[in-house]
C-alpha cells in the first residue's frame, strides 16, 4: 500500500533510462523546498511576532527603569505594587470566570445536545441566534443591558451583572463545540441500543451523551473561562468603580501610569492565566496533531520528506 | 424523522434554559435598545444618522480595517497551520503553544503588546533608529491598530486551521501526488478546498470581532477613527444614548450582513459542516 501511494518509493520512477522524469523530480522537490523554507520563515516571523512583545513586557515589569533598559537593575517592586493596589480585580475576574462557567455548563451543554440531535428548521433558528451576541458587537449588547437593567440599582452594583453580560456572549462558545461532538458521534443509534436495553433518558444522557460529548465540553470550559477572563468589550461598559475586572483594572493601569506599573500588571495575568491553559489542555483539550493517529501520518509524511 | 430516544418534551426542556437566558439578558435589551435608538421616530432619527458623514466615514474605515485583518490573518495561519499541523518535528509542541498562549490575551492587553512593539519606547522605534536614523512609531494609529488585530487573531484561526489540517484525508492528497501533482497543485485543489468551510467561518468570526473589539483601540489611542471608538465617545463623553444606541444598532447589522453575504457565497461548503 505504501510502495504504491508514495511517489519516490522505488521502482515508480527510478527505472534506467527515464531522465526526464528525474529532471522532473529534482525540479519538484527544489521547488517543495523552498515552498517548505517559505513557510518556516513565516511561521518563525508570526512567532516572533507573538511572543517578542510579551518577553519584553515580562522585562519591562522586572526592570527598575525601563526607559534606561535592564541595566538599571531588576526589582520586584512593581510587582509589590500592582498586588497591593489590584489584587481585588484578580480575585473578582476569577469569581466572574467561575460563575459564568457554571451558568454556560448547566445551559449550554443541554442545549448544544439538543440541537445536534434534532434537525428541524426551528433548532437551526435557535442556533443562529445563540451566535448573534458574539456575531454582534460586545458594545450594542452592553448598551442594550444598560438600557434595560440599569435602573436595577442592586443588580447593577453587583457582579451578577457583568456575569450576565458574560453568559449571554459565552454560551455560544459552550454550546458550538457540545453540537459539533454531539453531532459527529452518531447518539443515536448507541442511544437506540441503550434504550432497547432499557436505560432511561437520564441514564441515557448521563453514561452515553456526557461521557461521548466530554471533549467538546472540555474544549467549551476551556473557551468560556478565557473569554471571562478577558473580556472588555462588555465589561468595560458594565463595571462600576465596585466591579472593577482584571482587565478593566489593566486598561486602568496603561492608561494613567508609567510602563513598568502596566507591564508588572500584565504579568499578573499572565501568571493568572498561563495555569489555567496548562491545566486544561492537560485535562484533555486534544492539541491536533498529537494524537496516535496523526503521529502515524505525521512520520509518513517525514519518510516523503526525507527522499 | 421521528425519533424514538428523543421525545419531544426532553428537546424542549433541555433547550430552555440557554434560549431563557438569551431571550431575558440579550434579546428583550436588543428590542429595547433599538426603541431607545428610534428616539420617537426611527425613520429621521436613522436617516441622520446615515447621513452624518463623520459617522460614515468611521464605519468604512472599520469595515476597510475588519476586512484587511481578517486576509492577512487568513493567509498568516494557514501557512502556520498547516506547517505545525503536518510536519513532525523536534519542538513542533513547544512552538504550537508559543503560537497559541496569546490565545487567552483581551484586546487591552494585546493593545499593550502593540505599544512594547511599535510604541514611543518600543522595540521597531529603537532598531529602526540605529538602522535608518528614524524612529518608526506607528502603535498610535491605524497601523497600530491592524498589528493588534492580526495579534488577537493569528492564534484563534491557527487553532482552527490545525483542526480542520488534522482531519483531511490523507489519501486524497497521496492519490493527487501519484497521479503527478506538484506541492503547490496539490496545495491549491486539495489542502484549502478541504480547509474551506473551517477558513471561512474562522474568518467570519475574526471580522466580526474586529469588527466589535474595542479594548484595544481603547490603549492604543482614543481617536483612532473606528465605530466602536465613536460609539464610546458618544455614549460617556456626549451622553448621548440615542445616537451611540443607533451606531450599534447599524455597526451590527453591517457585521451581520457581511457575514451573511460570506456565508452564502460559500453556502453549500459552510452548511454541510454546519
Amino acid at each position: 500500500m505504501n510502495s504504491l501511494v508514495n511517489p519516490t518509493a522505488p521502482g515508480m520512477h527510478d527505472a534506467p533510462g527515464q531522465p526526464p522524469a528525474t529532471r522532473r523530480r529534482l525540479a519538484l522537490s527544489s521547488a517543495r523546498a523552498w515552498l517548505a523554507c517559505a513557510q518556516w520563515v513565516v511561521t518563525l516571523a508570526t512567532c516572533a511576532f507573538l511572543v517578542v512583545p510579551v518577553a519584553m513586557s515580562i522585562i519591562a515589569g522586572l526592570t527598575v527603569n525601563y526607559f534606561r533598559g535592564a541595566a538599571s537593575g531588576l526589582t520586584l517592586r512593581w510587582l509589590d505594587q500592582v498586588w497591593t493596589q489590584y489584587h481585588s480585580s484578580v480575585f473578582l475576574s476569577l469569581e466572574v470566570a467561575a460563575a459564568t462557567l457554571v451558568i454556560t455548563l448547566a445551559t449550554g451543554v443541554p442545549a448544544g445536545y439538543a440541537l445536534a440531535r434534532s434537525r428541524t428548521r426551528l433548532s437551526r433558528l435557535i442556533e443562529e441566534l445563540l451566535v448573534l451576541p458574539v456575531a454582534l458587537p460586545g458594545l450594542a449588547s452592553a448598551l442594550a443591558l444598560l438600557v434595560v437593567y440599569g435602573g436595577f440599582s442592586a443588580f447593577r452594583m453587583s457582579a451578577a451583572f457583568i456575569v450576565v453580560g458574560h453568559v449571554v456572549f459565552t454560551l455560544p462558545f459552550m454550546v458550538r463545540p457540545v453540537a459539533a461532538v454531539c453531532a459527529s458521534a452518531d447518539l443515536r443509534t448507541l442511544e437506540e441500543g441503550a434504550a432497547s436495553l432499557g436505560a432511561t433518558f437520564v441514564q441515557r444522557f448521563t453514561t452515553i451523551v456526557l461521557p461521548n460529548a466530554r471533549p467538546g465540553i472540555v474544549a467549551g470550559a476551556l473557551a468560556v473561562l478565557t473569554l471571562s477572563i478577558g473580556e472588555f468589550n462588555l465589561t468595560w461598559m458594565l463595571h462600576t468603580p465596585d466591579t472593577k475586572t482584571l482587565p478593566v483594572g489593566l486598561a486602568d493601569t496603561y492608561a494613567s501610569l508609567r510602563i513598568e506599573v502596566g507591564s508588572a500588571y500584565t504579568i499578573l495575568f499572565f501568571l493568572m492565566t498561563m495555569p489555567l491553559l496548562v491545566a486544561m489542555q492537560w485535562l484533555g483539550v486534544d492539541v491536533p496533531g498529537t494524537g496516535s493517529k496523526r503521529r502515524n501520518a505525521g512520520t509518513q509524511n517525514e519518510n516523503k520528506d526525507s527522499e | 424523522m421521528h425519533d424514538l430516544t428523543f421525545p419531544l418534551r426532553w428537546r424542549v426542556a433541555l433547550v430552555a434554559p440557554a434560549l431563557a437566558v438569551f431571550l431575558a439578558f440579550w434579546l428583550l435589551p436588543m428590542v429595547a435598545l433599538v426603541q431607545v435608538s428610534a428616539d420617537g421616530h426611527l425613520i429621521e432619527t436613522y436617516r441622520a444618522l446615515l447621513t452624518n458623514g463623520r459617522y460614515m466615514k468611521s464605519l468604512g474605515a472599520t469595515v476597510a480595517l475588519s476586512a484587511a485583518v481578517t486576509a492577512a490573518t487568513l493567509v498568516i495561519s494557514t501557512i502556520c497551520g498547516l506547517l505545525l499541523a503536518r510536519r513532525a518535528f523536534a519542538g513542533r509542541r513547544a512552538l504550537v503553544a508559543l503560537l497559541t498562549f496569546p490565545l487567552a490575551f483581551p484586546g487591552v492587553v494585546v493593545g499593550f503588546m502593540v505599544i512594547m512593539l511599535a510604541g514611543r519606547q518600543g522595540l521597531i522605534g529603537a532598531l529602526s533608529l540605529r538602522l535608518t536614523g528614524e524612529r518608526w512609531v506607528f502603535a498610535y494609529s491605524m497601523a497600530g491598530l491592524f498589528a493588534g488585530y492580526l495579534y488577537f487573531s493569528i492564534p484563534r484561526v491557527i487553532v482552527t486551521v490545525m483542526a480542520s489540517a488534522s482531519q483531511l484525508d490523507a489519501s486524497l492528497e497521496e492519490a493527487a501526488r501519484s497521479l503527478g501533482a506538484s506541492s503547490w497543485r496539490v496545495l491549491c485543489d486539495v489542502i484549502v478546498p478541504a480547509l474551506a468551510p473551517g477558513l471561512v467561518a474562522a474568518g467570519a468570526v475574526c471580522f466580526a470581532t474586529a469588527m466589535g473589539a474595542f479594548g484595544t483601540a481603547f490603549t492604543l489611542a482614543t481617536d483612532i477613527d473606528v465605530l466602536p471608538m465613536t460609539i464610546y465617545t458618544e455614549f460617556t463623553l456626549n451622553a448621548n444614548m440615542v445616537t451611540a444606541a443607533g451606531l450599534s444598532i447599524v455597526l451590527g447589522l453591517v457585521t451581520w450582513a457581511v457575514l451573511t453575504l460570506a456565508r452564502s457565497m460559500t453556502g453549500g461548503a459552510v452548511a454541510a459542516t454546519a
